[in-house]
């Protein structure tokens, strides 16, 4: 679908003609407007939509970028045009200086991350107001020539608005389709599965933050010279990011073209009423519009049309059809072979590792060696720590102290992105799939991040594989929620080996199927050990356990309690006090104690 | 451009109670709010209209000679109808936390034009004998119609408080907060309970609007001025939590009335809003 930019770049030079036929200036203002308002709300949608952190600090950085260039226009007379770039500098550092605290702090998600927005847009606003950028009067630019770009001056503005309305839509588009929005679009569903699957989670916020506001940044500028008189009351307030939010909610935040319908159809409708002279009816129409399009089109105008005209709702990044039948992506047999002669080498070592929860220990120092090509089981007691060991191993969480290193390479420390990226994969014991996207493009984001694939149609074409090595190949377009548990532990594998691991963390895949499931499981795992991967096995059913596991390590209260082949480690009574507490009479049988 | 000045001593403690009166009533508007955001998951921008209408129609009373505070025998069930009805429509719908956000956003915008349809956009002022009286007590100023906000503010979340805390009611909603489907499972009727709370959300935002109209001069565009202020008072004060916007609505008040009183009234927002910036990046478990 390269058709997308080819279009927008028509509809703008279509539209480019506008000038020519004529009109009356007001037609200019209330095009320019429409496209003022395209431009603001798709560039917060790039943030707000794609990442689901709602900015109400929109006003700010379109703020910020209006005062650059009319700063720059009355004090220092630089040309119109040559302020743009600076304004959207301005707006640039503005928000990644904001973001590179805020998106540091772990515990600032969502509503939070919502009203420091709202908050920096006062402070300010109120620092703008007392310092002398505006003095509190306001800046003059009546005297500021304006470049003579179209025949007239409202066409000029026009004009600007149309290469800036442009350069935005094919900005956002390309997001859209890119491995980056696909990675933003995972940060939205659940931001802590896309940093284990090798999501940059930190870098692609500020990214996207810092785009957004460039662009809000340039539309400040052209802004400010429209309005010839700038007065701070109009700009930082919270009705600027209340529109813009109200225009991507109205046409779609989860599209790329969502927010542009939204703007123009609001505008329009705005235009309407204070035209005819019922600016209060208009502001009553414009509730009830609202009001009515959140219950009845709660996804927006356009994934409503998109339903009604049959089309399946484009999901992030999905400008490509699957075609995976024909497609010749590297079998999953031939990923990452392990050759006999390094079977047995160590892959993962761990020394000492320790992780306190505020004074609580769950892991007290373990030491734990993972052989390549074995499966090693990891059981315990519950609370014995193994969960915190994979959560710690994969970087969700930074151990206290100890180190891990694997293939050599220390990894301690490293955030769970970049221990994707070196080879490690992981399961939730709960299953966490990305809800909005389909389980091909689940997995694919896992090809794409983890398995460093750049490009999303390459990156499905693999993914492909992966289900029908896992047996999903006929649920590839199906969400999430269609899935029952079975499916959905199975979706966990197939994103975790997506990525081609060396070394997978399984964390009770097996709870909660039914006997026949877990054998239909047992036998997957044996096929991804054969196909090279080598395998932690969290677990609790023994029947699995001892059909699998080459070696196991038992774990009570955060300690290293016993190592060794399960049938022998499972029959020592230092073992068998951990599950069942001190024996009186003759100890339990053997092999099922962890039912206890 | 003003300097920093050094304000007297009694100055200073009459900005101070001034900024104590305006946080209780930033905390009154604030409580239903942040209990609907918390308990209900529903962000209820359309708090702020229900207090300038509430405000109107006392104004309205007041002038064909009712008591003002009577008036909240009328207007109390009224918003608590109100409420509910919009709680129901929302959750016939299933209406997400963002897009009740907008929603309410949109019936806001219906209020005040209803409103300036009925009362104009000019500036209204409630006369009454409340206002007129004033007393001196240890030397400050204290006026009786943000005496009596104050008092109203503070009696009601603390009444608010209790309930939630120590009512099988109030634990219900907590818990069904937490888990809605689990809370039902366990034998909470959820839907009316949820009803019950979204009307009195309003009911409470309801008196927060007469006390406006004792102390404030209205104007139907001026409910979007207390947003931001109101928005940073809950989210400060904990979603869901009774005192919460109490005591963050005063925090704000008094450092606003300081930093007006040490520099000059348009530097007030900076304080306040820092304040909440810093709470927010270095406790940022406290707000969620």
């Amino acid at each position: 679908m390269k058709r997308t930019p080819l279009i927008i770049v028509a509809a703008a030079v279509a539209l480019a003609f506008v000038p020519q036929l004529g009109l009356p200036a007001f037609y200019d203002s209330l095009l320019y407007l429409m496209l003022h308002w395209i431009v603001l709300a798709t560039s917060w949608n790039i943030l707000s939509g794609y990442t689901g952190y709602f900015s109400f600090g929109h006003g700010a950085f379109f703020g910020a970028g209006l005062y650059t260039t009319s700063t720059l226009l009355a004090r220092y007379e630089w040309p119109f045009l040559w302020t743009l770039p600076a304004a959207a500098l301005v707006a640039a550092v503005l928000g990644v200086a904001l973001g590179a605290v805020v998106f540091r702090v772990k515990g600032v998600r969502g509503e939070l991350f919502a009203l420091l927005t709202l908050a920096i847009t006062f402070v300010i606003g109120t620092i703008v107001v007392n310092t002398p950028i505006d003095g509190g009067n306001g800046v003059p630019l009546s005297g500021v020539p304006v470049p003579k770009i179209g025949p007239t001056q409202s066409s000029t503005f026009y004009l600007l608005a149309l290469a800036a309305a442009t350069v935005t839509m094919l900005v956002a588009w390309a997001i859209f389709v890119s491995k980056f929005g696909a990675g933003l679009f995972a940060i939205h569903d659940d931001e802590d599965a896309a940093e284990v699957m090798g999501v940059p989670t930190y870098r692609y916020k500020l990214m996207a933050l810092a785009i957004s506001c460039a662009l809000a940044g340039a539309a400040g500028g052209i802004h400010a010279l429209f309005l010839s008189y700038v007065t701070a009351g109009d700009v930082f307030t919270i009705t600027v990011p209340l529109t813009v939010v109200l225009m991507s909610v109205l046409g779609g935040t989860r599209h790329w073209a969502g927010p542009a319908v939204g703007a123009v159809a609001i505008t329009a409708l705005l235009y309407s009423f204070t035209a005819a002279d019922h600016a209060i009816a208009g502001k009553a129409m414009i509730g009830v519009v609202l009001i009515a399009a959140i219950l009845f089109m709660p996804d927006g105008i356009l994934l409503r049309l998109k339903k009604l005209f049959g089309k399946p709702a484009a999901a992030p990044g999905a400008a490509h059809a699957p075609s995976t039948l024909t497609a010749a992506a590297p079998a999953p047999a031939s990923a990452a072979a392990t050759t006999p002669a390094n079977h047995g080498e160590v892959l993962l070592r761990v020394r000492g590792l320790q992780k306190s929860f505020k004074g609580v220990r769950a892991l007290a120092g373990v030491d734990v060696e993972v052989r390549r090509g074995e499966i090693l089981g990891l059981l315990g007691p519950n609370g014995s720590g193994k969960s915190t060991f994979i959560n710690v191993v994969s970087g969700h969480y930074t151990p206290t102290a100890g180190e891990i290193v694997f293939e050599g390479r220390n990894l301690t420390g490293l955030p769970a992105h970049r221990i994707a990226a070196a080879g490690i994969a992981r399961t939730y014991q709960i299953p966490r799939p990305f809800p909005h996207m389909t389980v091909l493009d689940n997995v694919a984001l896992a090809t794409m991040f983890g398995g460093a694939v750049p490009d999303p149609a390459y990156a499905r074409k693999q993914a492909m594989d992966w289900l029908e090595f896992t047996g999903l190949a006929e649920k590839a377009n199906a969400h999430p929620d269609d899935l029952n548990l079975h499916q959905r532990k199975f979706l966990e594998l197939a994103r975790a080996l997506a990525s081609r691991p060396r070394l997978v963390l399984l964390d009770e895949v097996l709870c909660g199927l039914t006997p026949s499931e877990i054998d239909d499981a047992v036998a997957l795992i044996r096929r991804i050990r054969d196909q090279g991967s080598t395998i932690v096995f969290v677990e609790h059913v023994m029947r699995a356990v001892m059909a699998l596991t080459d070696r196991i390590v038992v774990f009570n209260h955060g300690e290293l309690l016993a190592e060794g082949s399960a049938t022998d480690v499972m029959q020592r009574p230092e073992v068998m006090t951990a599950y069942l507490g001190k024996p009186h009479a003759p100890p339990a049988p053997p092999m099922e104690p962890a039912h206890a | 451009m003003s300097g920093f000045t050094l304000p007297s001593l009694s100055l200073l403690s009459q900005s101070i109670l001034s900024g104590v009166f305006v946080g209780a009533l930033y905390g009154l508007m604030g409580l239903g709010l942040s209990l609907s955001w918390g308990l209900l998951k529903l962000i209820n921008l359309a708090h702020f209209a229900f207090a300038f209408l509430a405000a109107y129609v006392c104004y309205q009373m007041a002038s064909k000679g009712v008591d003002p505070l009577l008036t909240l025998g009328v207007i109390v069930p009224a918003f608590f109808a109100l409420g509910a009805g919009l709680h129901w429509v929302m959750a016939r719908f299933k209406v997400t936390p963002f897009n009740s956000l907008l929603l309410t956003f949109g019936l806001m915008g219906i209020i005040e034009a209803v409103i300036q349809t009925i009362w104009t956009a000019d500036f209204r002022k409630l006369e009454s004998s409340y206002g007129e009286h004033k007393f001196k007590l240890a030397g400050l100023y204290m006026p009786v119609p943000e005496l009596i906000t104050l008092a109203l503010a503070v009696a009601i979340s603390l009444a608010v408080w209790a309930v939630l805390r120590y009512t099988d009611l109030g634990r219900a909603m907590r818990a069904a907060a937490e888990d809605a489907p689990i809370a039902s499972a366990f034998g909470v009727n959820q839907k009316r309970n949820a009803l019950l709370l979204a009307g009195t959300c309003s009911a409470l935002v309801s008196i927060a609007g007469v006390c406006l109209a004792l102390s404030f001069t209205l104007a139907p565009s001026q409910m979007y001025a207390w947003v931001g202020v109101v928005f940073a008072a809950v989210m400060l004060g904990g979603l869901g939590r009774a005192l919460g916007p109490l005591i963050a609505g005063t925090v704000i008040g008094v450092s606003e009335a300081i930093t007006m009183a040490v520099t000059a009234p348009s530097w007030a927002p900076i304080v306040s809003f820092t304040l909440l910036i810093l709470i927010l990046v270095l406790r940022p478990g406290k707000a969620s």
